[in-house]
């Protein structure tokens, strides 16, 4: 089984990631890669809270490269998550995604951030850390819902 | 002159354009006692800007935030806003029985106002019996 998606989304665990890839992926776990929320137990209560049929980890990003291996080779199935591009790119660092899928979620408009699809907003140094993480052997894409077509990560970056 | 309004106030916060259509609901049955919710959406707004907004309309004096989905952005960042606050409650899983007791009964203490809403809210969902 093993980690079943590997997705960007500002919001983290929300609806469209529990109910729409949730129904159709049935994860055992998700597991949350963020340091900043690895080290707050009442966010992490929030989180939880919001899933309690599923178990939930956060891990910091450097644990998280530590454990990429136990999780690919785990029989439960695991949604990887992170916040926003550079986490991920961190987690891919040295080519640790390469062949893996990344799907890229919500990110929503703010400053410096230009739209690039109706759920995507991305700055100057996200587009740079998606070149970086496709350059380490990452196949990133766009997508928000399974249902939904997907975005080839060459189409998103052409200006 | 009229008294101020010291009566608990409502927000609902959901996905879309669900909590501007449930409040218009509550306003075509029950009428001004509408105006004490106020509708929000999650819409184009990310995960600290929602927080904000929330924040900002929640204000100070007793609120009950009525949420869709409790995994959803918006009942997470109901969560979070309330969380330090003892008057600032959050109810999820609205439902507009729900919202329609709680415009006539804001005169209730908070925690005890909260409880009735939760038990109002399920006991409407049923399957009646119907003779076919």
């Amino acid at each position: 089984m093993g980690i079943v998606l590997f997705r960007i989304d500002e919001r983290l665990i929300h609806g469209q990631v529990v109910i729409g890839w949730g129904h159709e992926l049935r994860p055992h776990r998700y597991v949350l890669v963020d340091d900043e929320l690895a080290a707050s137990d009442w966010e992490q209560d929030l989180y939880r809270l919001a899933v309690v049929d599923t178990e939930v980890e956060f891990v910091e990003v450097e644990a998280a490269r530590a454990r990429l291996q136990e999780w690919r080779d785990d029989s439960r199935r695991s949604i990887v998550l992170t916040r926003d591009v550079a986490t991920m790119r961190r987690l891919g660092e040295g080519g640790l995604l390469a062949g893996e899928k990344v799907n890229l979620g919500g990110i929503h408009h703010g400053p410096g951030r230009t739209e690039v699809l109706r759920y995507l907003h991305l700055t100057a140094e996200d587009r740079a850390d998606l070149t970086a993480l496709a350059e380490d052997g990452a196949h990133v894409s766009a997508r928000d819902l399974p249902d939904a077509p997907g975005v080839a990560l060459a189409s998103l970056l052409d200006d | 002159m009229s008294s101020p309004d010291t009566g608990v106030r409502g927000v609902v916060l959901a996905h879309g354009p669900m909590a501007r259509a449930m409040v218009d609901a509550v306003r075509r049955i029950a009428g001004d006692k509408a105006d004490a919710l106020v509708p929000l959406s999650n819409d184009q707004k990310s995960p600290d800007g929602l927080k904000e907004e929330l924040d900002r309309t929640l204000g100070d004096g007793s609120v009950v935030v009525f949420t869709d989905l409790q995994s959803g952005s918006c009942g997470m960042a109901a969560l979070a806003t309330c969380r330090d606050a003892g008057r600032r409650l959050v109810v999820c899983g609205v439902n507009l029985p729900m919202l329609l007791d709680f415009v006539f009964h804001r005169d209730l203490p908070l925690d005890e106002l909260a409880d009735r809403l939760v038990e109002r809210g399920k006991a409407s969902i049923t399957r009646p019996a119907v003779r076919r």
